[in-house]
C-alpha cells in the first residue's frame, strides 16, 4: 500500500493542495478539489507521468543541439533512464517536426519526436 | 549617402510577438511589410525554450517552444512574410525612419508607414542586484545557461545554486538536473515563489530540490571559479538576518531575478515610458505616444504566457492597419487608465472608449477573495490573485465613456 501524500494540483494556476491516499484499492483525497483536479491528483498518486523535453546531438553544421520530446507523457520514474538513452542519439538533416526520432522509448509505447525541422 | 528604402510596416523582432503581428498584418491585407531580426533564424527566445507548456490557448495543445515557433513560421510562410535576418536595427527616429545594418546589405535606412516594436526583454544581470563577494567565473543568468545547454550544447556547471524563483530559474533547475547536474537549492528573496505553481511542482518538487523562501545570496566565494555561495534568510524588508547564514558548496550560480523590456530604440526615439512596466505607454491598440509606432509582447511588459504575447502582436497589427488606413481614433479623446497603490501595473495606459478594452493587470501582493474595480461601473471577483499571474479583464466601453476623466484601477482582498 502506498502511503499518503500531500500533493499540489497544477491543472489551473490556483494550486490547490490535497492529501491523497489509497484505501482498499481506491484512491481517496481530502481537500477542496474540483472535478478536473481530482482526476489529475488520482493519476498523480497512482502513477505520475511527465512529458520529457530535451535535446539530441545535431550533425547539422549550423546547430549543435536539436529539440525533441516524448509524444506522450512517460512514467516519472523513467525520466533519467530516458535521458541516458537520448544522450547518444544523433540526428542528421532532413528532419521534419513530429518525425519519430526514437520509437517505443524504453518499451513505454511512447515515441520521441522532433520539435522542429532540420533542413540542409 | 546612406541608401534609403520605403515600406508600409516594419516589425522589429521575430519572436512570438513579432511573428503573430506579421501573420495578422498580412491577413488584414498589408502587403508591404518586413520583419527585422538580429538573429540568423526567426523565433526569438522560443528556440531555446525547449520545455512544454506553450500554445494551450492558441492551439489547444501543449507544445514546446520550438514547436510553437514552428507553427507560426509555417503560417508566416503561407501568407508570405518577408524576413530580414542577421539584421540589427540601430536606431529609430520619431518620424519612423529606421537605421539598420547587416553584413549582406550594409548600412541602410528604411522609411516606415508604421512600426511594431517586438524586441522582447533581457535578463536582469548580477550588477543590477548587487550581490556581494568575489567575481569568479560560473555566474550565469538563467536564460544564458538555457541557451548554452539547449542550443550550443555546453553544460554551465555540475553543482548549482539558483537565485530567484522566476519561471526560467525553475525550468533551468529541472533542465540541469535532467542533464546530470546537482541543483542544491533555489533561493527566493520574496516569501512566496515568483514562478507559476506548476513549475514549482514539476521542476522542484519532482526532483526534491529545496526552495528557500525569504533567502538571498549573502556572498559568493571563489577566486577563478565559484566555489561556494553563502545564503542568508531575510526579514520583511529584505535585510539579512544575522546567524542564519549557510554556506553551500557549488561551482555555478544561476540568476533568475527578473526580466527587463529591451527599450533602447523606443527611448532614443522619445517614446513615453511607464516606470512600473519598463515598457512604453500605449493605447488599447498598443500604439505608443509616437503616432504609428506600436509596442507588443515582452518589450511592452513582461508576460507569463506566450499565447498572450501572440495575442498582443495581433492587437498591434490591427492598430498598425488602422493607422495606415487613416482610421485610428483621435488621441485627444482617449481616457487615461490609472492604477492605485494596490496594483503593480496595468496596460494599456489610455483607451479610445470606442470598443471594449482588455486590461492586463498585475496585483502588487498575493491576495485571496479579490475584487477588482475599474472606474465606478465595473468590478470582477476572483478567488485569488498573485503578482506572478497577469490578469486579463475585458471592460465594457461604457465604463470609460461615462468616466469623464481618468479611470482608476484598484483591488481589495485578503
Amino acid at each position: 500500500m502506498k502511503e499518503a501524500k500531500n500533493l499540489i494540483c497544477i491543472t489551473c494556476p490556483k494550486g490547490c493542495e490535497a492529501k491523497v491516499w489509497a484505501e482498499e484499492g481506491e484512491v481517496k483525497l481530502r481537500g477542496k478539489i474540483c472535478k478536473k483536479g481530482k482526476s489529475y491528483l488520482e493519476q498523480e498518486f497512482r502513477e505520475p507521468k511527465r512529458t520529457l523535453t530535451t535535446t539530441v546531438i545535431s550533425r547539422d553544421s549550423r546547430i549543435k543541439r536539436f529539440p525533441v520530446r516524448t509524444s506522450r507523457p512517460i512514467p516519472k520514474k523513467d525520466l533519467f533512464r530516458a535521458m541516458e538513452v537520448l544522450s547518444s542519439v544523433e540526428v542528421r538533416p532532413p528532419v521534419r517536426a513530429s518525425d519519430v526520432i526514437v520509437r517505443d522509448l524504453l518499451h513505454t509505447g511512447v515515441d520521441v519526436i522532433a520539435c522542429d525541422d532540420l533542413v540542409d | 549617402m546612406i541608401r534609403k528604402t520605403k515600406i508600409d510596416l516594419a516589425i522589429i523582432g521575430s519572436g512570438p510577438a513579432g511573428l503573430a503581428a506579421a501573420v495578422e498584418a498580412k491577413r488584414l491585407g498589408l502587403k508591404d511589410l518586413v520583419v527585422f531580426d538580429r538573429d540568423e533564424k526567426p523565433g526569438g527566445i522560443l528556440r531555446q525554450c525547449i520545455h512544454a507548456g506553450f500554445g494551450l490557448e492558441k492551439f489547444q495543445e501543449e507544445l514546446t517552444g520550438p514547436e510553437y515557433a514552428h507553427r507560426y513560421l509555417k503560417m508566416a510562410e503561407t501568407v508570405g512574410v518577408d524576413f530580414s535576418l542577421n539584421t540589427t536595427v540601430l536606431e529609430m527616429d520619431k518620424d519612423r525612419v529606421l537605421t539598420v545594418v547587416s553584413e549582406k546589405a550594409g548600412l541602410r535606412q528604411v522609411e516606415c508607414g508604421s512600426i511594431i516594436l517586438a524586441m522582447g526583454c533581457r535578463e536582469r544581470p548580477r550588477g543590477a542586484i548587487g550581490i556581494p563577494g568575489t567575481r569568479p567565473a560560473g555566474i550565469f543568468t538563467a536564460g544564458h545557461a538555457q541557451r548554452l545547454i539547449n542550443i550550443e550544447g555546453y553544460m554551465p556547471g555540475r553543482a548549482v545554486v539558483v537565485l530567484g524563483s522566476g519561471d526560467i530559474g525553475l525550468i533551468m533547475a529541472r533542465r540541469l538536473t535532467l542533464e546530470g547536474a546537482q541543483v542544491k537549492a533555489v533561493a527566493e528573496v520574496l516569501p512566496y515563489p515568483s514562478g507559476l505553481v506548476r513549475n514549482v511542482v514539476q521542476c522542484l518538487h519532482d526532483f526534491n530540490i529545496p526552495l528557500l523562501l525569504s533567502h538571498t545570496v549573502a556572498e559568493v566565494h571563489g577566486d577563478r571559479r565559484v566555489e561556494a555561495v553563502t545564503l542568508v534568510r531575510v526579514d520583511e524588508r529584505w535585510n539579512p538576518v544575522q546567524g542564519t547564514e549557510q554556506r553551500i558548496e557549488c561551482d555555478t550560480l544561476l540568476l533568475s531575478v527578473g526580466l527587463i523590456p529591451e527599450n533602447e530604440l523606443s527611448k532614443a526615439a522619445g517614446v513615453a515610458m511607464d516606470l512600473r512596466t519598463g515598457g512604453a505607454c500605449v493605447s488599447d491598440f498598443f500604439e505608443t505616444t509616437l503616432p504609428g509606432v506600436f509596442s507588443c509582447g515582452n518589450v511592452l511588459h513582461v508576460n507569463d504566457v506566450v499565447d498572450n504575447v501572440s495575442s498582443e502582436g495581433e492587437t498591434a497589427a490591427h492598430g498598425a492597419y488602422l493607422r495606415l488606413k487613416g482610421r485610428m481614433p483621435d488621441r485627444t479623446s482617449m481616457v487615461p487608465i490609472e492604477p492605485d497603490e494596490t496594483i503593480g501595473q496595468v496596460v494599456p495606459h489610455h483607451v479610445s472608449a470606442q470598443n471594449d478594452a482588455t486590461l492586463h493587470i498585475r496585483v502588487k501582493r498575493p491576495m485571496k477573495k479579490m475584487t477588482l474595480r475599474v472606474g465606478d461601473g465595473f468590478e470582477k471577483k476572483l478567488p485569488f490573485a498573485r503578482p506572478s499571474e497577469m490578469i486579463w479583464v475585458t471592460v465594457p466601453k461604457e465604463v470609460f465613456r461615462s468616466a469623464g476623466g481618468p479611470v482608476v484601477v484598484r483591488c481589495e482582498g485578503r
